[in-house]
C-alpha cells in the first residue's frame, strides 16, 4: 500500500478514496454530504477507521496526497475556533470508541478517543469513580474532541483541567507515526509532557487515538447553595472572600445578565458532619446576601449559556448570536463584566454571563450582526489588556469571520516551529488555529 | 561507570569536530555581559559545579557563569549559539539523576542569582518568582496569609524553582495537589538562540499550545526559564496525620488500598520498611515503632470532614493488622512524623557507607509483587534494599545500600538498581517519578519508549532547539540531529563509527 503511494505526488480525492478502501472496509469511506461542513467549508469524503493503525493509515496516506483533513469526533464544537482554510476529508473517531482499560483500584482509566464523556463517566461510575471533568454535551462530546478543545467546566476549580487530569496519549501523526507519550501511572516525569502539547491544540499536530487518565472517587454527598447578590462588585467580593476561606468548595459560578442581579453557586462534596459544618461557614461569609440551597441544576448554565438558538429580538426579527469563552484574573470579574455590559449597552445587544471562580466564563451575546464585532473587538481589548483573553466558540451567524483566537504573544514563532515539525504539511485542521496555524 | 565513559568519549569527539573551543576572546566577551564576579573559570572553584546531587557522574565544565538578569541571560546564550558552545542551566545543583551535570566544552549557567520575588497577588493566588528562589521561601512569602506553595520534594528547604520547573520536581503531598506543573501557570523562557519568549501566563488558557505545560519537566533541555509564575493555595483548616505500624509492607499496602477503595483522596500517603525505619531512627530519633511496614496518612481539609474521614482511615488499618496508631494533633507532633521520612534519604548513610537512592513508579496495586521481587533480587546479590514509597501514587524509592571498598559491590548494587526500574516499566510503571531522566536514565528511556515515542519528542526539542545546545545529551538515549528526515531511524554518524552505543 504505501509502496504504491511515493510521497510529494499529489493525488485527487477520487484516487485517495480508492487507496482508502484499500485499508478501511467500503462501509467505512464515504462521501460528505452538506451535513458534514465544516464552519461552512464542504469536504469531500468522510473516512471511520476501527483502529489507530487504520487512522495513521488512512492519515499518512491524505498526507501524501496533499489533502487537508479534519478530526472530527462527537462534532459538537466543530464551529470553534476558526474556518478551516480547505478540508477534505473528515476522519472521524466514531469507530474507536472503547474504554480499554480501567484498572479501579489504580485510579487510571485508558480509553479511545472517540468514546463519548457520558460513556466514559458511566463505565467509572460502576465502581464508584469518575473523570473529574464536567465538559459541554457529554452524552455526544467525545474524549479526544474535548481534549482537543481543552473544554473545562465547573469542577475545574478543584480538579484542575485536562492538563491535570491526562496522564498519557497516544498521537496519530501526519506521517503515520503512532506515538506515545506519558504513561499509565499518575506520577511520571520520563520524557516530555506530550499529552499536554495534545491537549488545547485544536487537532493541530497529530490526531488523538487514545488517552490515559487519573480518576477522582464519586463524591459521597453533594450540596450546591445559591447567593443573591446585589451587583457585580458584591459578588466579586462574595467570590473572593470565600476564595479565600478555608471552605473546601468543589466549585463556584457567578451567572450575570443584563436584565437580573447577579447570582453565585457554589459547591460542596463531602462527608455529611463535612457538609453540614460547611453550610455554617459559607451562611456566614454571606451574611449581607440571601443564601439558599438550591437543586443541581445549577450547574447546568454553562451549558445553556454555550448552546446556540436562535434568537428573537422584542419585534420578532431573527438576530446574530456569538459565544465567547473570556478567560481573566479572578479579581477581574467586576471589571469585566462592567466592560461586558458597557460594550453592550449602547447598541443593545441581548448578553447573559457564566463566570467560574478559575476566571473562565463564557458569555453569550445576541444582536444586530453589525453591532457584534465591534463589541467583541472592544471587549477583546479591554480583556487582552489585562493578560486575558477572548476566543470565538460558535460565531456562525456572523456575516464575516471574527479571529477567534486574538494576540498571541511572542511565542507564536516557537508555535509554528512545533506545527513544522509535527505537521509540515499543514495537513491537519488548517487554518484553524492560532496565527494561521 | 559504563555510561559516564561512554559519554565522555561522546562529547570530547563531538567538540573537536562541531565545536569551537570556548576560549579567551569569548570569556571576555562573557564576562563583559555577567561582570567580574559573575564568571569562574579556576578549577578549584570549578570543583563545586561538576556534579549535582548524583556524584557518580562528574564533568568539568569549562567556565560559570552566574547571571543577575533575564538580559544577562540573553546576552550568555546568544553568545553560546553564535559559538555553538552547549550549556547547562543550574539551580542548588539538589538533583538526582545529572541533569545539571556540566556537558563536555560546554558552561554552567547558574541561576542562583536571580533569586528575587518579583510579585505576590494573593487576591488571584499568584505569585511572580525568578527561577533562583528557594522552593520554601515562596512559602515563606504568603504563609502570614495563610497561604502554600503546594509542591514539597523534600529538598524543598535548598533546591530552587528553577530546578523544581526543569525536573517537574514533585514531593509528598502531590498525591493531593499535584506536581510543579499543576502549580506553574507561565514562564518567561529564554530560548536557545537568546529570544526570549513567554509561555502561558497568570490567565489560564492563554490561546495556542501549551508550550508551558512542555517547558516543565523538560530537564533543561528546552531553554532556561527565567521568571516563573506560581499559583499558592489557601492552606486547610486542618491536617491530621496519622502514623500505624503493621507487621510487614503487605498489610500496610492492603491499608493503602482500602483507604483509596473507601474513595478517600488524602493529601499524602507514605510508607517505609523495616530498613528504612531503622535508618531514620538511627539518624534522627523521629521515635517510630520498630515494625516492618510503617504508614504515614495525612488528611487536610474543614476539620469537620477530616475527624470522620481519620476515623475511618483509623479503623481500616486496625482491620489491616495495625498495631500501633497514633494521630499527630499539634504541628510539632506532625513535624515529628515528618521528620523521620523526610530525612529518610540522607538517613541510609548511618547504616551503609553507600547507597543508590532509585526512582521508580507502578500502578500502586503492583506493590506487594514488585516489593516481593525485590526483595528476592536483594538476596540474589547479597544486597540490602530500604525501601521508601509515595504509596498513594506508587512512587517507589528503593535505597541500595552497598560498600565500594568491597570490590564488585557498587557494580552489582548499579545493576540492582536498574534491574528494578526494568521491574516497573514490567508493571506498566515508569522509570522515574520525579527525579527525572537526566543522564542517569537515559539509556533505559529506549525500554520504557518505542523508537516513534522518542523521534516524536526529538522533533518537538528541534523545535525549540534546532542546533542542541540547551542541556544537550540529557533525557534521550542518543542525540538525534534536527536536519534528519522525521519519522525513519538514521544512524547517528557516531554510531556508523562505532564511536556511540545506542541502548
Amino acid at each position: 500500500m504505501d509502496a504504491a503511494i511515493p510521497s510529494g505526488i499529489t493525488m485527487g480525492s477520487s484516487t485517495f478514496e480508492q487507496a482508502a478502501r484499500a485499508i478501511l472496509a467500503r462501509q467505512h469511506v464515504r462521501a460528505a454530504g452538506p451535513s458534514d461542513a465544516v464552519a461552512g467549508v464542504q469536504p469531500q469524503l468522510v473516512v471511520e477507521p476501527g483502529s489507530e493503525q487504520e487512522l495513521a493509515k488512512v492519515l499518512k496516506l491524505a498526507n501524501e496526497a496533499g489533502l487537508a483533513v479534519i478530526p472530527r469526533g462527537g462534532g459538537t464544537k466543530l464551529a470553534w475556533g476558526n474556518p478551516p482554510n480547505r478540508a477534505d476529508l473528515i476522519q472521524s473517531t466514531a469507530r474507536l470508541n472503547r474504554v480499554l482499560e480501567h484498572p479501579w483500584a489504580d485510579m487510571t482509566v485508558t480509553v479511545e478517543a472517540g468514546c463519548t464523556i457520558q460513556t466514559l463517566q458511566e463505565t467509572l461510575a460502576q465502581h464508584g469513580q469518575r473523570l473529574a471533568l464536567d465538559p459541554l454535551w457529554p452524552s455526544r462530546a467525545t474524549v479526544g474532541g474535548v481534549l482537543s478543545t481543552n473544554d473545562s467546566g465547573v469542577l475545574r476549580l478543584r480538579f484542575g483541567a485536562l492538563r491535570d487530569l491526562i496522564i498519557g496519549v497516544t498521537l496519530a501523526l501526519p506521517d503515520g507515526t503512532l506515538a506515545s507519550s506519558g504513561g499509565k501511572v499518575v506520577k511520571n516525569v520520563a520524557g516530555y509532557d506530550l499529552p499536554k502539547l495534545a491537549t488545547g491544540a485544536f487537532g493541530t499536530l497529530g490526531m488523538i487515538t487514545r488517552a490515559v487518565f487519573r480518576l477522582h472517587p464519586v463524591p459521597r454527598n453533594s450540596r450546591t447553595f445559591t447567593i443573591l447578590a446585589r451587583d457585580v462588585d458584591e459578588t466579586q467580593k462574595l467570590i473572593l472572600a470565600i476564595q479565600d476561606s478555608k471552605l473546601a468548595h468543589t466549585a463556584m459560578q457567578a451567572r450575570f445578565s443584563a436584565d437580573a442581579p447577579p447570582q453565585i453557586d457554589i459547591l460542596f462534596e463531602g462527608t455529611k458532619a463535612g457538609l453540614a459544618a460547611q453550610q455554617i461557614q459559607v451562611t456566614m461569609l454571606a451574611a449581607q446576601a440571601t443564601l439558599r440551597e438550591v437543586a443541581p441544576d445549577v450547574w447546568n448554565a454553562r451549558q445553556e449559556t454555550c448552546s446556540l438558538s436562535k434568537a428573537h429580538a422584542s419585534d420578532g426579527s431573527v438576530v446574530a448570536t456569538v459565544i465567547a469563552k473570556l478567560c481573566i484574573m479572578p479579581a477581574s470579574m467586576a471589571a469585566t463584566l462592567q466592560c461586558v455590559a458597557r460594550v453592550a449597552n449602547a447598541p443593545r445587544l441581548c448578553w447573559k454571563a457564566v463566570m467560574q471562580a478559575t476566571g473562565i466564563g463564557c458569555l453569550r451575546l445576541a444582536g444586530t450582526p453589525e453591532a457584534l464585532p465591534t463589541a467583541l473587538k472592544s471587549l477583546r481589548d479591554h480583556l487582552e489588556h489585562a493578560g486575558g483573553s477572548l476566543t470565538m466558540l460558535e460565531q456562525v451567524s456572523l456575516p464575516a469571520p471574527f479571529d477567534a483566537w486574538g494576540g498571541i504573544g511572542d511565542a507564536l514563532p516557537l508555535m509554528r516551529a512545533v506545527k513544522r515539525q509535527l505537521d509540515p504539511k499543514t495537513t491537519l485542521n488548517p487554518g484553524r488555529f492560532v496565527g494561521g496555524i | 561507570m559504563g555510561q559516564a565513559s561512554l559519554q565522555g568519549k561522546f562529547g570530547s569527539t563531538r567538540s573537536v569536530r562541531e565545536r569551537q573551543t570556548v576560549d579567551a576572546r569569548i570569556f571576555q566577551e562573557l564576562r563583559a555581559i555577567v561582570g567580574e564576579r559573575g564568571l569562574i573559570t579556576s578549577p578549584e572553584e570549578l570543583h563545586t559545579y561538576e556534579c549535582d546531587g548524583l556524584t557518580a557522574f562528574r564533568v568539568m565544565p569549562r567556565g560559570v557563569l552566574l547571571p543577575k538578569s533575564t538580559e544577562e541571560v540573553q546576552g550568555i546564550v546568544r553568545v553560546c549559539h553564535r559559538e555553538r558552545i552547549p550549556f547547562v542551566a543550574r539551580g542548588s545543583g539538589t538533583g538526582l539523576s545529572g541533569g545539571a551535570l556540566p556537558v563536555h566544552d560546554g558552561i554552567i549557567i547558574s541561576l542562583a542569582r536571580m533569586n528575587r520575588v518579583l510579585e505576590v497577588d494573593l487576591p488571584n493566588a499568584r505569585v511572580v518568582v525568578e527561577p533562583g528562589v528557594i522552593n520554601l521561601d515562596v512559602t515563606g512569602q504568603v504563609m502570614a496569609q495563610e497561604y502554600f506553595y503546594a509542591p514539597d520534594p523534600s529538598s524543598q528547604s535548598v533546591c530552587s524553582i528553577g530546578g523544581n520547573v526543569a525536573e517537574n520536581a514533585g514531593g509528598a503531598h502531590c498525591l493531593k495537589y499535584g506536581f510543579t506543573t499543576t502549580h506553574v501557570l507561565g514562564l518567561e523562557v529564554v530560548l536557545p538562540d537568546g529570544t526570549l519568549v513567554h509561555l502561558g501566563g497568570k490567565v489560564l488558557d492563554q490561546p495556542g499550545y501549551d508550550l508551558a505545560g512542555v517547558f516543565v519537566g523538560s530537564e533543561g533541555t528546552l531553554g532556561i526559564a527565567t521568571k516563573v509564575i506560581l499559583r499558592v493555595v489557601k492552606r486547610p483548616e486542618c491536617i491530621h496525620t496519622l502514623l500505624a505500624a503493621f507487621p510487614s509492607t503487605n498489610e500496610a499496602g492492603a491499608a493503602v488500598s482500602d483507604i483509596i477503595a473507601a474513595g478517600m483522596l488524602p493529601a499524602a500517603i507514605e510508607m517505609m520498611d523495616n530498613l528504612a525505619i531503622q535508618a531514620a531512627e538511627a539518624a534522627v530519633h523521629a521515635n517510630y515503632p520498630n515494625c516492618g511496614g510503617l504508614l504515614l496518612v495525612e488528611l487536610d481539609g474543614p476539620n469537620a470532614e477530616v475527624q470522620a474521614l481519620m476515623t475511618q482511615v483509623d479503623e481500616i488499618c486496625r482491620n489491616n493488622g495495625a498495631w500501633e496508631i497514633r494521630v499527630a494533633q499539634s504541628d510539632s507532633e506532625r513535624a515529628l512524623f515528618w521528620k523521620g521520612r523526610k530525612a529518610a534519604f540522607a538517613s541510609v548513610g548511618r547504616i551503609s557507607p553507600n547507597y543508590i537512592v532509585q526512582d521508580g513508579v507502578i500502578p500502586r496495586t503492583a506493590l506487594p509483587q514488585l516489593l516481593g521481587e525485590i526483595e528476592r533480587l536483594g538476596k540474589e546479590s547479597g544486597l540490602r534494599v530500604a525501601n521508601v514509597f509515595h504509596a498513594g501514587d506508587g512512587n517507589l524509592h528503593p535505597l541500595v545500600l552497598y560498600d565500594r571498598k568491597i570490590a564488585g559491590q557498587e557494580q552489582a548494587a548499579l545493576a540492582l538498581s536498574y534491574h528494578i526500574l526494568e521491574l516497573c516499566i514490567e508493571a506498566g510503571g515508569s522509570i522515574t517519578g520525579e527525579h527525572g531522566v537526566g543522564e542517569e536514565k537515559k539509556m533505559i528511556m529506549s525500554k520504557m519508549f518505542a523508537e516513534p515515542d522518542l523521534e516524536t519528542m526529538q522533533r518537538v526539542r528541534c523545535a525549540f532547539d534546532p542546533l542542541q545546545l540547551s542541556n544537550p545529551t540529557k533525557v534521550f538515549p542518543r542525540t538525534r540531529l534536527c536536519g534528519e528526515k522525521p519519522g525513519e531511524y538514521l544512524a547517528h554518524p557516531l554510531e556508523t563509527a562505532g564511536i556511540a552505543e545506542r541502548f
